[in-house]
């Protein structure tokens, strides 16, 4: 087992690049991922954690809970899983852009991240838990293509 | 974290630099100030990202929604970006067909004026 490491971050956008340098010190002080897979992280991880702010944010402010950040560092990889209480959702029920020659692509001004955070990660897993998502992402230590 | 935002006149062009970290924190500030220069009739704007550190998908959409709305309005939106971290964000969503994407501020206005 490699080192676990847990962060509580209330679900406030100033915190992200908070979160985003945090996370991407964790991944340089403990694991081998090189640089082009650090950045990855740091996009993908970005994503994830802004996700996870929207969906605590559409509750009341009362009623909004930290997101959850968990880092487990192995030798070869390194998995972080992002937890929010915002009530879950479909990665599925998404809908597909259209390609981006078409002019009606720019009638898209969301839905990039699921998209971006499955061409950085090597592995990208969303399950229901508690009262919302877990995102789960995995990045390896080799380069890729 | 702030973004830097400072805008110019060249040869008919708005250049809005950015500098800092462009993310769901700080991408309001940047549509508010490229809708602020649509809102003037600055409909022709090259977005100069050389300074930016970071960026995206909350990015993308504020460029994606201005270069809808300038070409509604007879205009065009360039990019000029030189950070391989940056530039493939845009490969990876493949943006960077939608988009112009040049090295310089010069070319892209140069590269518009052709047109």
């Amino acid at each position: 087992m490699g080192d676990h490491i847990e962060l509580d971050v209330p679900a406030r956008p100033e915190y992200l690049a908070l979160v985003r340098s945090t996370v991407t010190q964790i991944a340089l002080t403990g694991s081998k991922l090189p640089d082009p897979r650090i950045e990855d992280l740091r996009l993908a991880i970005t994503e994830a954690c802004a996700n996870a702010m929207d969906a605590e944010r559409r509750k009341p402010e009362a009623e909004r809970c930290p997101i959850v950040i968990r880092c487990d560092l192995e030798a070869d990889h390194l998995a972080v899983e992002v937890h929010d209480e915002g009530g879950g959702f479909d990665p599925d029920s998404l809908t597909p852009h259209p390609e981006v020659t078409k002019p009606d692509r720019l009638m898209f001004e969301r839905g990039l991240g699921i998209p971006l955070m499955r061409e950085l990660t090597d592995k990208l897993e969303f399950r229901a838990e508690g009262g919302g998502t877990t995102v789960r992402l995995v990045i390896g230590a080799h380069l890729r293509a | 974290m702030d973004l830097d935002l400072t805008v110019r006149e060249q040869d008919g062009w708005s250049i809005l630099s950015v500098a800092g970290e462009i993310d769901i924190a700080t991408a309001p500030s940047l549509r508010e100030k490229l809708h602020a220069l649509l809102a003037d009739g600055h409909t022709n704007i090259v977005v100069d990202l050389d300074e930016v550190t970071f960026l995206d998908s909350t990015a993308l959409g504020v460029l994606v929604g201005v270069l809808k709305r300038a070409r509604t309005e007879g205009g065009e939106v360039r990019l000029v970006c030189n950070q391989p971290r940056v530039r493939k964000v845009f490969e990876i969503t493949r943006l960077d067909t939608a988009f112009d994407v040049s090295s310089t501020v010069d070319e892209a206005v140069t590269s518009a004026a052709r047109e």
